[in-house]
């Protein structure tokens, strides 16, 4: 569950005001907006990257508007994957559990898990200078849900794919979503991605988030 | 009544040849220069009329090796760079990270200030920690200034203000958005630098290793004012060639110089090796 409640945020020329966003647990949320509308900075705020002018963040009912990204069991997979330059894909997906000192073997057999249900079984001991842009978003996406969050944050995860991919990477979220459980915010200004993938539609514009109804959706689409 | 157009007509392939010409022939004469230099040094040694050995390489270096005073001078050299470049990038790494990452008040100043060593005359740099030094008590500022002391805090003056500036660029090459990804991951800041932002700027660490070495081996000026240049004491090897050319000893000059010119290649491609795969500076 991912409650904003009056958040602002006020950068130079940018600001977003009074926003309030209720996400309920298993949604797939899909927030639009045109470019530059404060997509990413409502995503970086829900996962602690950037801190608000005001208002609270909470997530699964616990208040961490002041709690450190690491602390708030949310995975974020950017725009670009921001993938380690120096780990191979194995190390990428096991990052998480080593951070939190888990069993070498329970490593093993969560990364080999991973690697299944993203199907990149193959690409575990290569960097991602030789991986296509399809398994750059899947590896982000399996270092995302490594520790198995409760909430993942998609930024644009389809942006730079061609048709092909990007079709197979929609597949994937919706079987990844439905398989986990996790409580999903999908950012994006493609209205086929959101149609295709969302179970709830929000929309950002001058500042203000608002839920789209299904009246507003084809509205808004015609 | 119609405006006369001028009749444009589509850069030839010439132009393109002349412009990329132009820039080979000044890339070629400054090449040119530094060959001639190195092409000089070895032709002096190896053809100088004092040198009738069939080996005058051979000869030269041996000589200058069996010379107590310039093996002296060499060992101290060596131990001297190579801690004058720990400590710079022991310095540079978190330096360079936050001028990197971070907009501080005073910022500008700081990363202007860091220049300073850079851009001053040698001789003021020497000049500045002699006068600064004189502030120490008595016991302290003669342990230091004129003794071994002196000659790593003469190079590190210098050479930590060009790994300042080698780790800025590296961590401005890396991705912040992998740091911050990291901190989701479970990441405090110093694990995310630790494990993430420090491995990707390795190369750049490496680069500014070497080329804090070669600076520091290069060092002269400020050396000579705060350190002194005596014999079997506070003696390096750029001392040295100043010292047998002081004494009219030319060709051992030279050949101290090749050494040099042999050290600063092995660290210049050492660093090209190693740094220039992922990191440009």
């Amino acid at each position: 569950m991912i409650v904003l409640d009056h958040i602002d945020i006020n950068q130079g020329a940018f600001s977003v005001r009074n926003v309030c966003m209720n996400i309920p647990q298993n949604a797939y949320a899909v927030l639009m907006g045109s470019t530059g509308s404060g997509k990413t900075t409502l995503l970086e705020i829900i996962c602690g990257l950037r801190q608000p002018d005001c208002g609270r963040v909470l997530l699964n009912e616990c208040d961490v508007t002041h709690a450190t990204p690491a602390a708030r069991d949310v995975g974020y997979v950017p725009q670009d994957g921001a993938l380690f330059k120096t780990m191979t894909v194995f190390e990428q997906l096991a990052f998480s559990l080593v951070v939190r000192r888990e069993h070498h073997s329970a490593i093993e057999t969560r990364v080999s898990e991973l690697a299944g249900l993203l199907d990149i079984e193959h690409i575990l001991d290569r960097t991602p200078a030789g991986l296509s842009g399809g398994e750059r978003q899947r590896v982000a996406l399996g270092r995302a849900l490594s520790f198995r969050p409760g909430i993942l944050l998609l930024d644009e995860p389809l942006t730079a794919l061609d048709d092909e991919t990007r079709s197979q990477i929609m597949h994937l979220l919706k079987q990844v979503q439905q398989h986990t459980g996790v409580t999903v915010l999908h950012v994006t200004h493609n209205r086929s991605e959101a149609e295709q993938l969302g179970t709830m539609m929000l929309c950002i514009s001058n500042g203000c988030v608002q839920a789209l109804t299904q009246d507003k959706k084809e509205e808004s689409y015609v | 009544m119609t405006p006369t157009t001028r009749t444009w007509r589509p850069p030839g392939k010439h132009s393109d040849r002349a412009f990329i010409a132009v820039f080979s022939i000044i890339l070629a004469t400054y090449a040119f220069l530094i060959l001639l230099l190195l092409v000089a040094d070895i032709a002096y040694v190896g053809w100088s009329p004092q040198n009738n050995s069939s080996w005058p390489f051979a000869e030269a270096f041996l000589s200058a090796f069996r010379s107590p005073e310039i093996r002296s001078a060499m060992t101290l050299t060596m131990i001297s760079c190579t801690i004058t470049a720990i400590l710079s990038v022991f310095v540079a790494i978190p330096a360079g990270y936050l001028l990197s990452r971070y907009r501080f008040p005073g910022n500008r100043a700081v990363d202007a200030l860091l220049d300073i060593p850079i851009v001053l005359p040698p001789l003021v740099v020497g000049l500045s920690l002699l006068i600064l030094f004189q502030f120490l008590p008595r016991g302290m500022r003669e342990a230091i200034v004129y003794e071994r002391p002196a000659v790593i805090i003469a190079q590190f003056a210098v050479s930590c203000a060009f790994a300042v500036r080698i780790m800025r660029a590296a961590f401005d090459q890396t991705d912040e958005r992998c740091a911050q990804v990291a901190q989701t991951l479970g990441c405090s800041r110093r694990q995310a630098f630790l494990m993430v932002e420090l491995p990707e700027a390795w190369p750049g660490v490496l680069t500014a290793v070497t080329i804090a070495w070669a600076r520091a081996l290069g060092e002269f000026g400020p050396l000579l004012i705060f350190a002194g240049a005596t014999r079997n004491k506070t003696e390096v090897l750029s001392t040295t060639v100043f010292l047998e050319l002081s004494i009219g000893d030319l060709s051992a000059a030279v050949t101290v110089s090749l050494i040099m010119v042999t050290a600063a290649v092995a660290v210049v491609l050492t660093a090209r090796t190693w740094g220039s795969r992922t990191f440009n500076i």
